[in-house]
C-alpha cells in the first residue's frame, strides 16, 4: 500500500520541523517527505488541506481491562477508541486480572493486540507478583515477552526494604521503573485533596503529603540503586518540586501528568461528582497551574489519558464508594489542544508531550517521529474543529469522564498504524 | 453548576446541605417551625397537612433518635410512615443504593428521609430523582458520613434564636472533633449564613478538619482562650472509636483539656447557654453538672427539632 498525504500541515516535534508539504509512505514506513520519490505511485491519496499531520500519539497509561474486567472494556473497544483518538502506541499498566506479572500473560496480550492490528501495545509489567509488594517479578523473563518497565500502578509497595530490591534488581538490567507517588498509609481510607472541598464535603482527604514523602523515598532509594525512575501521574505543585530538586543534584527523572490533573482541580468535584473520583486525587486550582507550568517548560515531561474505563454501576454511588478513574484516550488530543491554547504554548510543543517526548519514556525509537525510515504511524487530526463531549461520540466502553459536556477543540480524520487507514476516510 | 436542592423557581426541591442555601430560606423554616413548637402541647397533637402522604425513613446506618424524631414530625402532620432499615436489609444482598431507591419509587413515595455513611449519599439520589423526571419526590438528608446534618444545624439554629433572638450580635463556640461531624458543618453553615459574626471552633489539631478557617471560622487550640466571652457553646459528640489511637491517646485526657466544665464554662459570658446534639458522653465531652445545669437547654433542642422537621416536611411536601 502506497499512500500519499497530500498538503498537510506536518508537525514532527522530535525534528523540529512544522511545515505544510506532502507525506509518502510505502510498505508501512514513511519514505518521503516534499517531493515523492522517483516512481511513486500512490494507491490511495489523502487529502490533508487545512489538516494537521502529526506522528500518532503515544499514550502513556492505557487501561484496556483485559484480561479480567471485560464488563468494563474489552481489547477490541478500547483499540477502536485509541484509533479514534489518534493514539498508535500505548502503554499499559499492570493491574489486570489476573496481574501482569507473568511472561505467558504478557505474550498472550501482546499476541492478541497484534492480532486486532490497531495500537501498538507497550506492556508495562507488575514489579512485585500480584503487585502484593512482597516478591520479585521476572523482570528479564518479562521484558523478553514485552514489557518495557516495570510498576505497581496505584498499588504502593509497604516495605521499603522490597522496594529497594526491587529498585537494585531492576537496575541490574537497566530496566525503567515508573512509580506512582503515593505513600500507603497516608493515601489509605482517603479519596479526595485534603483541603477546603473536601473539609466542606466532608470526604476522608488525601494529603499532599501522601504524594512528596512518597517522592522522597523513591528518589532516595533509585539514588543509592541507580533506578532508572520515571514518575506517572503527578499531583501537586510541591511533589514536582522534589523531582525539580532531585535533577538538580545530577538524577535523570521523567516524570507525566494526566489529561485530568491538567485540566481539572478538587473545585470540580462540585456537589459529589463521582467522575471526578481519580486515582491520585484532584488538587488545588494551585497545583493544577504548577502542573501546567511544568508541563508548558517541559519540566514535566509527558502528557497522558489515564484511560481507565469504569461502568456506570461503578460510577452511581456516593462519592467514596464509587470506582476511580475516568475514561480519556479519545480525549487525550483535544485536551492537549486545548491545553496549549489557553496557556499559549505553540502546537509543536504541545504535541512533543504527547508523541516524541513519551516515546523517549517508552523507549520506542521506531516511531513518535516523522522520517524516512520510521515507522508510518500517522495522526492527521482537523485543529479547528471543535465537539461536544458527549457518550455517544465515545467509542470506548468506558463512558464516564469530568469532560462530558465541555466543547474541546480538534477532530482526528485519520489514524495511520505502519502505513495502514485504521480509522477515517 | 444546578445547585440540587432548589428547583428553577429558587425552592427548596430537597434539603441536603446548609451549605450555600440562602439566608430567606433558612429564615423561613425557622419561621415556618414556630407555630409548630405549640401542636405538641394540644390535647390532639396532629395537623392534617401531609395526609395520605407516604414518607420513607430510608435508614442506611443505624440510630434510633433522628430516625424517631422524624417519625414522629412526619406523624403530627398525618403523614403515613414507613422505617426501612436498609443496613440490616437489601443492601447486604448486595442491592445497590439507587436499586433500592427505584423500588420504593415504585411504591408511590412522597419523601425520603436518608441517613447514610458515605457523605453525599443523598445528593446522589436527589440527582438520580432529577434524572428520572421524579420532581414530585423529596429528600431529606438525615446525616451522611461526614458531610452534613442539615435538621441538626437547623434544631441549633432555632433553639439560639430562641434564646439570643439575634444572629448579628453574637459569639459562637464549637467544641470537639469537628473533623467527623456533619453536625459541625452544617452548624458552621447556618451560623455563617445566618449573620454571626464569630463562629469559633475549639479541638485539637488531630480532629479539626484541614482549612476549616476557610470556612468562616476563628480557630482555638486553648478552651479557655476559645470560650472566652462567647454567647453559645456547642459541644460535640466524641465517638468512641477515636478515643483510644492515633487521633487521641485517650478519654481522660480529651476530658481534661477539651471537656466542658463549670470552671471553664464561667468564662464564656454569664447567659451563655450550653448545647449537644446527642448522645452526651458524661466525664468525656460534657461534664455532668453542666450538661444538667441552668445553662444547658439540651432537651429544649430536642423538642425544637421535631418543630423544625415538621417545617422541612410541610415545606416540601405539603
Amino acid at each position: 500500500m502506497k499512500i500519499r498525504i497530500s498538503n498537510g500541515r506536518i508537525i514532527d516535534p522530535a525534528h523540529h520541523t512544522d511545515t505544510v508539504r506532502d507525506l509518502f509512505i510505502a510498505d508501512g514506513r514513511i519514505i518521503a517527505q516534499g517531493e515523492a520519490p522517483d516512481g511513486f505511485q500512490s494507491d490511495r491519496i489523502i487529502d490533508a488541506t487545512g489538516l494537521v499531520v502529526c506522528p500518532g500519539l503515544i499514550d502513556l497509561a492505557v487501561r484496556l481491562r483485559e484480561p479480567g474486567y471485560e464488563y468494563r472494556a474489552t481489547l477490541e473497544s478500547e483499540m477502536n477508541a485509541a484509533m479514534a483518538g489518534g493514539i498508535t502506541s500505548l502503554a499499559i499498566p499492570p493491574d489486570t486480572d489476573p496481574v501482569l506479572d507473568e511472561p505467558g500473560l504478557v505474550e498472550m496480550l501482546c499476541h492478541r493486540a497484534k492480532k486486532l492490528n490497531r495500537a501498538h501495545v507497550y506492556p508495562v509489567g507488575a514489579l512485585t507478583i500480584g503487585l502484593k509488594g512482597e516478591r520479585l517479578s521476572e523482570m528479564a523473563e518479562l521484558v523478553e515477552s514485552g514489557c518495557v518497565a516495570f510498576s505497581q500502578a496505584n498499588v504502593p509497595i509497604v516495605d521499603n526494604m522490597v522496594l529497594m530490591r526491587a529498585l537494585q534488581y531492576a537496575a541490574t538490567f537497566g530496566f525503567r521503573v515508573w512509580l506512582q507517588p503515593l505513600a500507603p498509609f497516608l493515601s489509605r481510607g482517603g479519596f479526595a485533596h485534603d483541603g477546603e472541598i473536601a473539609s466542606r464535603l466532608g470526604l476522608p482527604g488525601i494529603p499532599v503529603a501522601a504524594e512528596t514523602v512518597a517522592l522522597f523515598t523513591y528518589i532516595q532509594l533509585a539514588k543509592i540503586t541507580g533506578a532508572r525512575l520515571h514518575i506517572t501521574r503527578l499531583s501537586s505543585a510541591a511533589g514536582l518540586h522534589l523531582i525539580e530538586q532531585a535533577r538538580g543534584d545530577g538524577m535523570d527523572i521523567t516524570c507525566d501528568v494526566s489529561i485530568n490533573h491538567l485540566h481539572l482541580s478538587d473545585m470540580d468535584i462540585g456537589y459529589f461528582n463521582a467522575n471526578c473520583h481519580l486515582i491520585p486525587p484532584l488538587r488545588s486550582q494551585r497545583d493544577r497551574e504548577a502542573l501546567r507550568e511544568g508541563l508548558t517548560s517541559g519540566r514535566i515531561n509527558a502528557l497522558c489519558s489515564d484511560h481507565t474505563p469504569v461502568d456506570d454501576d461503578g460510577k452511581l454511588a456516593p462519592f467514596s464508594e464509587s470506582e476511580p478513574g475516568a475514561t480519556g484516550m479519545e480525549l487525550l488530543l483535544p485536551l492537549t489542544l486545548k491545553w496549549a491554547m489557553d496557556a499559549k504554548v505553540p502546537l509543536i510543543d504541545a504535541l512533543a508531550r504527547v508523541t516524541s517526548d513519551a516515546a523517549r519514556i517508552v523507549g520506542i525509537t521506531k516511531g513518535g517521529h516523522i522520517a524516512p525510515g520510521a515507522r508510518a504511524d500517522i495522526c492527521v487530526f482537523d485543529p479547528d474543529a471543535w465537539r461536544r463531549v458527549t457518550r455517544d461520540m465515545l467509542i470506548s466502553q468506558g463512558k464516564n469522564t469530568p469532560f462530558i459536556g465541555l466543547e474541546l477543540p480538534g477532530q482526528v480524520r485519520y489514524t495511520l498504524v505502519e502505513g495502514e487507514v485504521m480509522y477515517g476516510g | 453548576m444546578r445547585n440540587p436542592q432548589l428547583n428553577k423557581n429558587g425552592e427548596l426541591q430537597h434539603l441536603l446541605t446548609l451549605d450555600g442555601l440562602p439566608r430567606d430560606i433558612l429564615t423561613a423554616i425557622l419561621d415556618t417551625a414556630a407555630p409548630f413548637t405549640e401542636v405538641a402541647e394540644r390535647e390532639v397533637k396532629k395537623l392534617p397537612i401531609l395526609r395520605g402522604k407516604s414518607i420513607f425513613n430510608l435508614f442506611f446506618e443505624n440510630s434510633t433518635r433522628t430516625r424517631t424524631t422524624f417519625e414522629i414530625a412526619a406523624k403530627r402532620l398525618s403523614a403515613d410512615v414507613v422505617n426501612l432499615n436498609v443496613s440490616t436489609s437489601s443492601t447486604a444482598k448486595g442491592e445497590s443504593l439507587l436499586d433500592t431507591v427505584d423500588n420504593l419509587c415504585a411504591m408511590q413515595a412522597d419523601m425520603f428521609v436518608v441517613r447514610h455513611a458515605a457523605s453525599g449519599a443523598p445528593f446522589l439520589i436527589a440527582q438520580h430523582l432529577f434524572a428520572n423526571g421524579r420532581n414530585d419526590i423529596h429528600v431529606i438528608n438525615a446525616g451522611d458520613g461526614r458531610h452534613a446534618h442539615p435538621t441538626q444545624g437547623l434544631l441549633d439554629m432555632y433553639t439560639i434564636r430562641h434564646f439570643k433572638q439575634d444572629f448579628t450580635q453574637l459569639t459562637v463556640a464549637i467544641v470537639g472533633d469537628v473533623l467527623h461531624s456533619r453536625v459541625a458543618r452544617s452548624q458552621i453553615s447556618a451560623l455563617t449564613t445566618l449573620g454571626v459574626p464569630e463562629v469559633r471552633v475549639i479541638g485539637p489539631k488531630t480532629l479539626l478538619p484541614t482549612e476549616v478557617e476557610r470556612m468562616g471560622v476563628r480557630v482555638f487550640h486553648d478552651m479557655r482562650e476559645g470560650l472566652k466571652d462567647v454567647d453559645v457553646v456547642m459541644m460535640l459528640r466524641l465517638q468512641n472509636e477515636r478515643m483510644n489511637g492515633a487521633l487521641l491517646p485517650t478519654p481522660q485526657e480529651f476530658y481534661k483539656v477539651w471537656g466542658l466544665t463549670a470552671e471553664k464554662l464561667a468564662l464564656a459570658r454569664p447567659d451563655a447557654i450550653v448545647m449537644h446534639p446527642g448522645p452526651m458522653n458524661r466525664g468525656v465531652e460534657i461534664d455532668s453538672a453542666v450538661a444538667d445545669g441552668a445553662q444547658a437547654v439540651i432537651l429544649p433542642q430536642v423538642t425544637f427539632g421535631i418543630a423544625v422537621r415538621m417545617a422541612v416536611m410541610s415545606m416540601l411536601a405539603a
